[in-house]
């Protein structure tokens, strides 16, 4: 062939290939770009709904709440200034859900036109007062002092308690009982997987013989590639009534459930990775070890584990990281109460679970969309941080 | 007797390390060159020089000249496929493709465009037997290479290389991971090859360099210390360092 | 004497839970196959559902996840192969290829529902394919990408070294190189792990999720700008929020099961294909 026509399909031909990673490099980029750009985007938000406006009596020496001080106050958790750092006066709340405690319909007049001035009103006669509208119904100069809010804090985000996106009429965004959910159900899968992966991981790489590992080996993973959806399914018609049972508690839809799953899912990761570590062990220093008298188990434990100790922790925190990351099976069987955990035999919620929950029903752009988001950028961080210690663990293997 | 090879001021850095230092020597026409000298001196990097299979790796600089019949391969624009072409390589791990005999025999034309059938046949054949594997391998060159012997592996390899009618043919120590027997029918081969083929052969058996090559250059830490005829090297050499390694190596 | 003993009881005990986890596990899947096989039948198979999702047959999700399976791969296949390709065997090391791996390998792990997140925003929103097999695919597409890729990669690198270097010593070009030698021995392990990947593509819940699946749409999809309904979604569904969810427990069962039996046939082709071309292809 003309060697000018060979060339010049050979170039094309790496051009076609050059071009692939190059969109394969900016997606990958662009994914992680936009990730962030939408999480982050929740710090330049206030909590408040859009157009919403909170309001005191002027002589109120309270000019700044927070967004859990405002949730508080709303919720009356909070009842007297005094505990914000005011006069120690009772907290009369007017907005949409009180108003008619204060004033008849025949008052607002029709389409609530007198509203506005009614609020003033209130605002002027109470000295405890305060009120929160949106903007269509506030009056155009309102006799009070307007209070501040911030936009979010990261700070206050990772360590709020309370996870309630869409109450009125500021989101509760704290993460913590999310995180601490993420985490108990997670631990709980590891402290159930682990001793039992690693035991079949050595059982098999050790003691099996090559029959019997080759045919547990394809089962094992057989079980890696089944879909969560079929682990929640299980996991919610039979160990779901059996905790249930067992533990007579209320609903069986606890984080002991979640726990449960996530382990029987997390097994063929940590079983798989740990056995092909342990194989690695070079038949010198087994054949050394047993020459000296030791027997097999003995050489496991002092001469193979410590080998293989890398590879088998590289199969442990992969396994975490699977655990952490899966959505629906524990969607299915943890009850998603995102209250702050306190038992193991109580509904929980995880982060992924909360994303897969709420995202259906967010709109689009707002606050809790964006505070959706910034909970992938927090899945994707553990992510990065398990795939850096993997990547650390493998290497010091490497410069033994 | 014509040059074939003309190296002067040769001299190749990986990275920082100066792994061949002012390299200058020419190779005769149809003659075998021994490259001897202790693990890590350099002649593994000299012999991938001389067909720039040292441009495959990272971070090589490469300054001085090599003239392969009078042309300077390392010359901007020259057709370094065409190089690797026309000069053949032997590796010290024989490196059979995991496809047929008759395939990888076949390679190094098909490559190079060759789409003839008989012409191919032919070729492999007449290599085949150049390397004496014909006899062994006739009735199942559809088998695959990977199923031979190490040594015929090796004899493969030759075979491989023979295939696209080479100038000259670089042989970087072909019988160290081979047993005697099969090294012994190398070593003959070699000595066929000769009447037709420049080779450079690199080697850490000093017998085998005394048995097959007329010229020998010793290499010391990236130098070359001294060349010339085998005989004159191995029974009365110039510099005390071949002297030394020379009489280690024998004794 | 001593020592003996306490093999005796360590390995007894590693087998006895060895047992009992493959007992376990294997119990999970018998569950799942008896009840599934009674729920199963032709009609199950080739019908749309009916009464509110407690009788008649799952065909449209069956044919959904087809169609999301083959949608994702045609378009992460080719590019993850030929990424993988470049970035192998083109693409020197340097610190831009760390920084790709970096990223690609972090992609690879990170949760299903961050790109169910990902292609909601973008594909279905900001791109206005709305709910559609294209949204779905895309982000199943994307999912599974950087594990294409690194498949691909970790396939060719385990071709040697040496056989690249033979073919270029013969006068071979880079490209020839790569689609003589270095692909041919490299595809079965490439195709191992497409096979695998389209086994996970079709057990997926969390991305397509508010991407594609439809919670009821008895009809089978015309276009790519169709929503459906897709297996692992139904499944779901059945089970967590049909119309009865007691009376849709036998659909649920044959549901979980044809899912199972879905990704049983993928990984025993991924294997056969591994055992068949790692017998013909001995490398040292
Ligand atoms: N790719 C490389 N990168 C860096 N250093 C190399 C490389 N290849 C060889 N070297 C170094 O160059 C020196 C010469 O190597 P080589 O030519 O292989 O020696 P020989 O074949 O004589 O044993 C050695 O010190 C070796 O470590
Ligand atoms: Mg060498």
């Amino acid at each position: 062939m003309n060697k000018v026509v060979r060339k010049y399909i050979e170039n094309s031909v790496v051009s076609v290939l050059f071009t692939s990673s190059l969109v394969t490099t900016i997606t990958v980029i662009f994914i992680t770009f936009f990730l962030f750009y939408e999480g982050m985007g929740l710090f330049r938000e206030k909590p408040l709904e859009a157009d919403f406006i909170i309001a005191v009596n002027k002589s109120n020496t309270v000019k700044k709440l927070d967004n859990q001080q405002i949730g508080a106050v709303f919720n009356q958790d909070i009842t007297n200034w005094k505990e914000l750092g005011g006069d120690s006066l009772p907290i009369e709340i007017l907005s949409l859900y009180t108003i008619e405690n204060y004033y008849s319909e025949e008052d607002l007049g029709e389409d609530f036109s007198l509203l506005p001035q009614k609020i003033n009103e209130f605002l002027e006669q109470t000295p405890g007062a305060i009120v929160c509208f949106t903007k269509a119904f506030m009056p155009e100069k309102i006799h009070g002092d307007e209070i501040h809010i911030d936009n979010i804090e990261l700070l206050q985000f990772l360590k709020g308690k309370s996870w309630l996106p869409t109450s009125q009429p500021v989101a509760q965004l704290g993460i913590l009982p999310l995180i601490l959910g993420t985490l108990w159900v997670s631990l709980g899968a590891i402290l159930i997987a682990l001793p039992l992966g690693v035991a079949s991981a050595i059982y098999m790489a050790e003691v099996a013989k090559p029959k019997l590992r080759n045919l547990l080996k394809p089962v094992i993973e057989l079980l890696s590639g089944i879909p969560s959806v079929v682990y929640g399914f299980f996991g919610l018609i039979i160990i779901v009534p059996f905790i249930q049972q067992l533990f007579n508690v209320p609903v069986g839809e606890t984080a002991l459930a979640g726990s449960i799953v996530l382990a029987i899912m997390a097994l063929p990761t940590i079983i798989t990775i740990s056995e092909d570590a342990i194989r690695t062990t070079p038949l010198a220093l087994r054949e050394a070890s047993l020459a000296l008298g030791a027997t097999r188990w003995q050489t496991v434990l002092r001469v193979v584990i410590p080998y293989s100790k890398s590879g088998i922790s590289a199969g442990i925190i992969l396994g975490i990281g699977r655990a952490i990351g899966e959505t629906m099976a524990v969607l299915m069987v943890t009850g998603n109460a995102g209250t702050m955990p306190t038992s193991f035999l109580q509904p929980v919620r995880t982060i992924p679970a909360t994303i897969a929950a709420e995202l259906g029903e967010v709109p689009m752009g707002g606050v809790h969309y964006k505070a959706l988001f910034m909970l992938g950028i927090i899945l994707f961080l553990i992510n990065m941080i398990i795939n850096i210690s993997v990547e650390y663990i493998k290497k010091g293997r490497v410069g033994r | 007797m014509a040059k074939k090879v003309e190296v002067s001021n040769l001299n190749l850095r990986y990275g920082d390390f100066h792994a061949l230092k002012n390299i200058n020597l020419s190779i005769e026409e149809r003659s075998v060159t021994a490259l001897i000298g202790p693990s890590g001196c350099g002649k593994s990097t000299f012999i991938r020089c001389l067909n720039r299979m040292n441009d495959l790796v990272d971070h090589v600089t490469i300054d001085g000249s090599v003239l392969l019949e009078g042309e300077d391969i390392y010359r901007k624009g020259i057709d370094i496929d065409n190089l690797r072409y026309r000069v053949g390589m032997v590796f010290q791990k024989p490196n059979p493709f995991p496809k047929s005999i008759f395939e990888n025999v076949a390679y190094g034309l098909r490559v190079n465009g060759v789409k003839d059938k008989s012409f191919i046949e032919n070729k492999v054949r007449e290599s085949l037997v150049k390397t004496a594997l014909w006899d062994e391998v006739k009735d199942d060159l559809k088998k695959s290479a990977i199923d031979l012997s190490g040594g015929q592996q090796q004899r493969l390899c030759i075979a491989r290389s023979l295939a696209v009618e080479p100038t000259m043919l670089l042989m970087d120590e072909p019988t160290s991971a081979l047993d005697p027997i099969s090294t012994a029918k190398i070593e003959d081969l070699i000595f066929e090859l000769k009447k037709q083929y420049t080779i450079v052969i690199v080697t850490h058996n000093m017998q085998q360099a005394a048995r097959v090559s007329d010229v020998t250059a010793f290499f010391y830490i990236g130098e070359l210390i001294e060349t010339d005829t085998t005989s004159k090297i191995f029974t009365n050499p110039k510099q005390e360092k071949t002297q030394n390694y020379i009489t280690g190596r024998f004794g | 004497m001593n020592k003996k003993v306490s093999e005796a009881i360590a390995f007894g005990i590693f087998r006895v839970l060895s047992f009992l986890l493959v007992g376990v596990l294997a119990l999970i899947l018998l569950f799942i196959i008896v009840r599934g096989v009674e729920a199963i039948s032709w009609d199950f198979l080739t019908k749309m559902p009916s009464d509110g999702m407690t009788s008649g047959g799952i065909l449209p999700a069956i044919v959904g996840t087809l169609c999301l399976m083959f949608g994702s791969i045609v378009f992460a296949f080719p590019i993850g192969v030929l990424s993988g390709i470049y970035l192998n065997e083109y693409l020197k090391e340097s610190k831009l290829k760390r920084f790709l791996r970096l990223m690609t390998n972090n992609l690879a792990g990170i949760p299903s529902i961050v790109f169910g997140l990902f292609g909601m925003a973008l594909f279905v929103n900001k791109l206005n394919f709305g709910d559609s097999i294209l949204a779905g695919s895309l982000t199943l597409g994307l999912m599974v990408l950087p594990v294409i890729i690194r498949t691909t990669e970790e396939a060719l690198k385990m071709v040697p070294n040496s056989l690249r270097v033979a073919s270029y010593a013969l006068g071979a070009t880079r490209l020839q190189t790569v689609f003589r030698i270095v692909l041919p021995i490299g595809m079965p392990n490439v195709l191992t792990g497409l096979i695998l990947s389209m086994g996970r593509v079709s057990g997926e819940t969390a991305p397509i999720l508010f991407t594609v699946a439809a919670y009821f749409l008895p009809k089978l999809p015309t276009s790519i700008f169709d929503q459906t309904m897709a297996l692992p979604y139904h499944l779901y569904v059945l089970v967590t929020s049909g119309t009865n969810i007691e009376a849709s427990r036998p659909m649920a069962y044959g549901t979980a099961l044809v899912l199972v039996i879905m990704v049983l046939i993928f990984n025993l082709s991924a294997n056969l294909l591994r055992r068949k071309f790692s017998k013909k292809v001995k490398l040292k």
